[in-house]
């Protein structure tokens, strides 16, 4: 079903490991990988798939590797794109970042890795946690390491007999608000992609129970005069029960040790974008170009939006810009094309202004300029725009410890574009 | 000099490595072991070090063990001989008493494609398989898997099948999941569920799984509720609640990485095309962002263009605009293609979408002028007379069109519009100054345009225009589409004005709404491969995987006949089918497309006034719909009986029959009719089983010879025949394509016999979609020969206005049995002493339906198998018979049949071996036959 043969490449198409996994087709299959690529995007038919002859191509770039797993097969392709996701992740999480030196600097322990996150084509344990307790930088003693039984049990995201002093759960909900804004000003598209990210000391194996304000839990339960959340689409980690949700909506689970993502939603909201842009640009030909942006904040007085940065592209060929503005600094970042406005703290209720003015040469050149739609980035904490909360958090251990959760919200931008004029 | 120095230095390289790797110091080994993978990793050839280095694999380093195996799996295969020295080493590691060395030891022993470690695979695997802990029993459930690819038969002999089934109910998740993968790597057959309540019961246990974080496990269970969904009744609840959980995980899959999004997109495509359903209402999801890939952005488009309906129209457009004034040239071009498919799509929007062009065209953006041209003439065809106001502002840009398909579009909208432009002639004439310099595609267009002007404007137009475009086409171009449609025009203007004119001018057919739907029977195969690289590609896995990885896959067919709503929807859909086979669908030629229909086009209207014109006797035979009765029974008359029916207008093919018949035949109970009548005359093409003609000479059913897939949607299936003391090769064309087909032609490659066609095939097209033509083509024996294995293979060659297909078939040998093989006593018993024993053949054959002696002779003798003698030898029959190939060999054989006994001792001789084992089974054959 799946792959024969994984490839870590640097930026020329140069092999830095490999490993081959069926032996069903020669390994130098991928001296053309490169050439291929290039020819592709030439033809402007640049896709992360690809085939060659009986060969086909899956490959995703990170950092300043490529990740290759080639195929003969009709194979699974979307199982191998996110094979090779959480291959990057399980690389980040022992060399800290994944690059071009540190898969050079460690290759004993990639190929280590390679052995156990694949057989044959078959993914098969990719857990870097799991895999920490029996694959590690240090030499072993043969005596000393054995399969952690995590690896093959039903709970296989969970090693036995933990023990912290301190029994303690962190939750943190972030909410990153996508936003499209035509350039006239109507909202294309306003989406929330929300995350509930834990963070977990408990000893033993603990059973919990997550209780949010899940419009249709209270349906089903006929508490209809709470007033509940409607999630579009909800995804979970594998530790969560699916056949429970799905029957009652109860969120029950063995968590992971440590940080990891409980589970993640969707909704679209009819909310009014919490940071707005309105924006004028002018553009005399052959000589100046002037901006006024006017940013206003339309949540609630009493919250605050950190670490604003509004994003506004500039031609490439503008230069002295002179700005001015009621609140923040302006940069200008000629290198991104684009000038950046930050404000530290934005309260809610509020509204700044932003006048800019830069030259432009007096020979315009022949190219189409692209124009990028400004981008928002910002930081609002203890406030969800879904209104989402989480109501209890239940943990039973049969040893009969107490155990205090801590819940944090926060809500962020996430694609937030909006398109100029 | 250098290179020689280059190799002393790695020759020193290695005996240092050498040396170490023979040290006692474990660290030393160890670190040596490192420098070589080290320089395997990039590439050097260390596999001179293969015996020092397996002298390491014994050690209780696991970090190093696992480093000699990994060389051992690379350089296995160069040095087999030295790879035997490990197997000792594997056998005791899968004894070790640490679960990680057995499992490391299993894991890697199957990765060596080496026949002679194979072998010694076996018992470790079997052990493994059992093991007590599930880590080395769920790598022993991959192991199997492995050995399958090297050698089946072995996996077959040893049982690992069975122990592998047995895993599929161990307690460990891991090992029943691995025991599951190895198997359907095995046997790629999922079980056939048929009923609704199965099929549901199936989705209620997958529908959870959309709400898994990993998009592989989405993506797969989006995938087999697509496929119980056909199991259900459409109408139900069921399934509109399913259809409803479906759209949320599929839009979340728009969230995850670029990559994973171009895999959900292509996915997507076929959904919404398969159940528009589940989308239509997630049109906003599609937009484009400025940061999307470019491969995310296209395959967006194409959805949001699926997703287009009269209510959502003015917010596709907006954004169409937008997209249209961005950089990327692609990008904005498909854009603009996109507004123009859009305005062709919703009538109510057409307005608005020209008027977008316009203001495009106004930007003067080179690309994006040309581009909307051509969509431009699209949406001319679509409303014909309604935007034509616009044609004046379209020619101010004739110059700026240097693209071949621009250029034609523009002059075909010149062609189309000649009464209204007043300068009509003087644009045409501007192109055809150049015309040797344009592309065919142009040159094809500008000929028609210049004809159509001057049926148009007889007067106004200059006849030197005419005739120079005329010349030009015919006496001066290698280009024999252009040199032909050249001389059609000339004939038909030179002879008959009026019925040029019924041609050129004719109505054109509508052209579909949809455009790039993919043909019903490959979208439901692709169906079955969401998520896998067929799904991406949209191809079937056939075009582009080898081997037993291709089988084919189907959506489970609805039992649901006695079901009223299940027969409704099916009739319904049939229906659409149909319509849309009368529109013709845009492809990326375009040009070509139209250039097409100004010929083929009229053709079912006017063709007969034409033919009368030219004075032709065989008025019905290209009529599209023609008289079934008559046709089937003038060609059953003609051939098998011939009688006098044979001077039927149809007298100048009297071996060819053509029955011609519509997948929803207006008077099924009349086709019923004709199967009762003549099904045994096996002209019917529906009935099945085993087919007599009227001498009842065995005949097999007619197989599939070319698939409607590989056949780019002509399915031709087949058989031979004897009849009349010929060969004769039966078929059916079948046309499954969304558009007619025509100029179809048959050769035959070189064969053991010199089977050639007696007279070329001939099938009157154009095969319209659903259409089946059956057909009959007499063959000699005199063409050229070429001995084929097996000798019974014929390889065939089809030839359509699409594309040339190539086939293989086989003829069996009693086909070739001539009636003339009837040999006295005396020259039987001479033969058969000539020939040695050695080529005797014996065999038991079976009576199956326990004939009589004359019943079974006559049977064999109606397929020319004759009997030359019987006698009775201690109470047995004795039958001696003997056949006679078309190319002379002679066949001998002794049938001793035992009373009331069904086996018959049958034994053979000939001179030519090769020939006797297909005599026995088409004795088989023939006895088996009903």
């Amino acid at each position: 079903m799946s792959a024969s043969a994984i490839y870590i490449l640097d930026m020329k198409g140069k092999v830095l490991i490999s490993r081959n996994y069926r032996g069903d087709i020669e390994m130098n299959v991928i001296e053309k990988f490169m050439q291929l690529l290039l020819e592709k995007e030439d033809e402007s038919q640049l896709s992360p798939i690809f085939q060659h002859g009986d060969v086909a191509f899956v490959y995703i770039k990170y950092n300043n590797v490529y990740l290759v797993c080639t195929t003969k097969i009709n194979a699974n392709v979307i199982m191998v794109l996110s094979f090779l996701y959480k291959c990057v992740r399980v690389f980040c999480e022992y060399f800290k970042e994944l690059e071009e030196e540190s898969i050079r600097d460690n290759f004993v322990i990639v190929y280590e890795l390679l052995d156990e996150l694949m057989d044959f084509g078959f993914p098969q344990s990719t857990d870097s946690k799991i895999l920490q307790e029996y694959i590690t930088q240090e030499g072993h003693k043969l005596e000393e390491v054995r399969p952690p039984p995590a690896l093959t049990q039903t709970v296989s995201w969970r090693s036995d007999g933990l023990k912290y002093r301190k029994n303690e759960v962190f939750l943190d909900v972030i909410e990153s608000v996508n936003l499209l804004v035509s350039s006239n000003g109507n909202v294309l598209r306003s989406e929330i992609n929300g995350a509930i990210k834990m963070r977990v000391y408990l000893s033993g194996m603990p059973e919990l129970r997550l209780g949010l304000n899940d419009k249709i839990l209270f349906e089903t339960t006929g508490r209809t005069k709470n007033k509940g959340v409607e999630l579009e689409d909800v995804k979970f980690h594998q530790c969560v029960r699916l056949s429970r949700f799905e029957n009652d909506r109860t969120i029950s689970f063995v968590p992971p040790d440590g940080e990891f993502e409980l589970m993640s939603y969707r909704l679209n909201t009819q909310v009014k974008p919490l940071i707005w842009i309105e924006s004028s640009i002018e553009k005399h030909s052959h000589s100046r170009v002037e901006y006024m942006i006017k940013a206003k904040s339309q949540f609630k007085r009493r919250s605050t939006a950190n670490n604003v940065e509004i994003i506004i592209s500039v031609p490439s060929d503008a230069d002295t810009g002179r700005f001015k503005t009621t609140s923040g600094a302006v940069k200008y970042v000629p290198e991104k094309n684009s000038m950046i406005w930050s404000i530290k703290s934005f309260p809610g209720g509020k509204e700044f202004l932003m006048r800019a003015h830069f030259k432009l040469p007096s020979v315009q050149s022949q190219d189409l300029e692209a124009k990028p739609p400004i981008q928002v980035k910002f930081e609002i904490p203890y406030f969800t725009t879904s209104g989402i909360q989480v109501r209890y958090l239940k943990i039973i251990e049969k040893s009969g410890y107490q155990a205090l959760p801590w819940v944090r919200y926060i809500t962020q931008n996430g694609d937030y574009q909006i398109r100029t004029q | 000099m250098a290179a020689m120095y280059e190799a002393e230095a790695k020759k020193g390289e290695i005996y240092e490595l050498k040396a170490e790797l023979n040290s006692d110091k474990r660290d030393r080994k160890k670190e040596a072991v490192k420098k070589v993978i080290a320089s395997m990793t990039v590439g050097k050839d260390v596999s001179q070090l293969f015996p020092d280095v397996v002298n390491c694999m014994q050690t209780d380093n696991l970090e190093l063990k696992k480093l000699v195996y990994l060389y051992l799996m690379n350089y296995a295969k160069t040095q087999p001989e030295m790879a035997i020295l490990a197997v000792n080493t594997f056998a005791k590691d899968c004894n070790d008493p640490n679960p990680l060395i057995r499992a490391l030891a299993v894991r890697t022993m199957g990765c060596i494609r080496v026949d002679k470690i194979t072998e010694h695979l076996c018992e470790p695997l079997r052990k493994c398989l059992k093991d007590e802990d599930p880590y080395v029993r769920k790598t022993a459930a991959v192991c199997v898997a492995k050995l399958y690819d090297i050698n089946q038969q072995l996996v077959d002999d040893q049982g690992f099948l069975d122990m592998l089934r047995d895993l599929l109910s161990d307690s460990n998740p891991m090992v029943v999941a691995n025991a599951v993968a190895a198997l359907s790597e095995i046997a790629e057959q999922s079980p056939q569920t048929k009923d609704d309540k199965e099929a549901q019961s199936v989705c209620e246990r997958i529908t959870p799984r959309l709400a898994h974080a990993n998009a592989a496990v989405v993506l797969s269970a989006v995938k087999v509720l697509m496929k119980f969904l056909e199991l259900i009744d459409q109408h139900s609840e069921f399934v509109q609640n399913l259809h409803r959980k479906l759209a949320p995980p599929l839009v979340t899959l728009l969230s995850a990485e670029p990559e994973i999004q171009y895999v959900a997109l292509r996915n997507i495509n076929l959904i919404v095309q398969k159940r528009p359903d589940i989308l239509k209402n997630e049109m906003k999801v599609f937009f484009v962002k400025y940061n999307d890939p470019i491969y995310v952005k296209l395959e967006k488009l194409d959805i949001m263009i699926r997703l287009t309906n009269a209510t959502n129209i003015a917010q596709v457009l907006a954004e169409l605009k937008e997209y249209a004034t961005e950089v990327d040239v692609d990008f904005v071009r498909k854009s603009v293609r996109a507004i123009g498919r859009c305005a062709i799509k919703v009538e109510q929007a057409a307005e608005r979408c020209v008027s977008t062009l316009i203001d495009l065209i106004q930007t003067k953006v080179n690309y994006v002028v040309q581009e909307a041209i051509v969509v431009i003439k699209d949406i001319f065809r679509k409303y014909p007379n309604k935007y034509e106001s616009i044609i004046a502002t379209l020619c101010e840009n004739l110059d700026s069109l240097d693209e071949p398909e621009a250029r034609a579009s523009m002059i075909w909208i010149i062609g189309e519009y000649a009464e209204r432009i007043d300068n009509a002639d003087e644009l045409l004439e501007g192109f055809l100054d150049g015309f040797k310099d344009e592309n065919s595609q142009v040159q094809l267009q500008l000929l028609t345009a210049i004809v159509k002007l001057f049926l148009k404007k007889p007067t106004e137009t200059p006849q030197e225009l005419v005739t120079r475009v005329l010349t030009l086409v015919t006496q001066e171009t290698d280009n024999p589409d252009l040199r032909d449609r050249g001389y059609i025009y000339w004939r038909l203007l030179s002879t008959d004005p009026k019925a040029a004119k019924e041609v050129v001018l004719a109505e054109k057919p509508l052209i579909s709404e949809e455009t790039d739907l993919l043909e019903p029977t490959l979208l439901d195969e692709l169906i079955c491969h969401i998520g896998t690289l067929a799904s991406v590609y949209h191809k079937p896995p056939n075009a582009f995987v080898e081997g037993r990885h291709s089988l084919k896959k189907n959506l489970p067919l609805r039992s649901g006949d006695d079901d009223d709503g299940a027969g409704q929807d099916m009739l319904s859909s049939n229906h659409q089918q149909q319509q849309q086979q009368q529109t013709v669908v845009i492809g990326a030629n375009v040009g070509s497309l139209i250039d097409d229909f100004d010929i083929l086009g009229p053709m079912p209207t006017t063709q007969q006034t034409i033919t009368n014109n030219m004075g032709q006797a065989q008025p019905r035979a290209a009529s599209a719909v023609p008289n079934l009765l008559d046709d089937e029974l003038s060609s059953i008359l003609a051939i098998d009986s011939n009688i006098g029916g044979a001077q039927t207008p149809q007298s100048q093919i009297p071996i060819m029959t053509t029955a011609t018949s519509f997948p929803i035949n207006p008077a099924p109970k009349s086709a019923n009719l004709l199967d009762d009548l003549f099904g045994d005359l096996n002209l019917g093409g529906g009935s099945s089983g085993l087919l007599y003609s009227g001498s009842s000479a065995f005949v097999l059913p007619k197989e599939i010879w070319l698939s409607a897939q590989k056949g780019k949607g002509l399915e031709v299936s087949g058989t031979f025949a004897r009849r009349n003391n010929q060969i004769v090769m039966e078929m059916d064309f079948f046309n499954k394509a969304l558009q007619p087909m025509s100029d179809l032609a048959l050769q035959l490659n070189r064969n053991s016999f010199g089977l050639t066609p007696a007279q070329p095939l001939q099938v009157t097209t154009p095969l319209f979609p659903n259409q089946n033509v059956s057909t009959q083509l007499v063959l000699n024996t005199n063409g050229p020969m070429m001995k084929m294995e097996p000798l019974t293979t014929l390889q065939v060659a089809i030839k359509n206005n699409v594309d040339v297909f190539y086939f293989a078939c086989t003829v069996p040998i009693h086909i070739y049995f001539t009636q003339d093989s009837e040999t006295d006593k005396m020259a039987f018993v001479q033969s058969w002493q000539d020939i040695p024993e050695s080529n005797e053949i014996k065999h038991q054959l079976q009576n199956v339906h326990g004939l009589s002696i004359d019943d079974l002779q006559n049977k064999l003798c109606s397929n020319n198998i004759h009997t030359v003698t019987r006698t009775i030898i201690e109470q047995k029959e004795m039958l001696y018979q003997a056949m006679k190939l078309t190319n002379g060999i002679v066949v001998l054989a002794e049938l001793k049949i035992t009373p009331g006994n069904r086996t018959i001792a049958f034994s053979l001789k000939t001179k030519v071996p090769d020939v006797a084992k297909l005599v026995v089974q088409a004795y088989e054959l023939i006895l088996g036959s009903n």
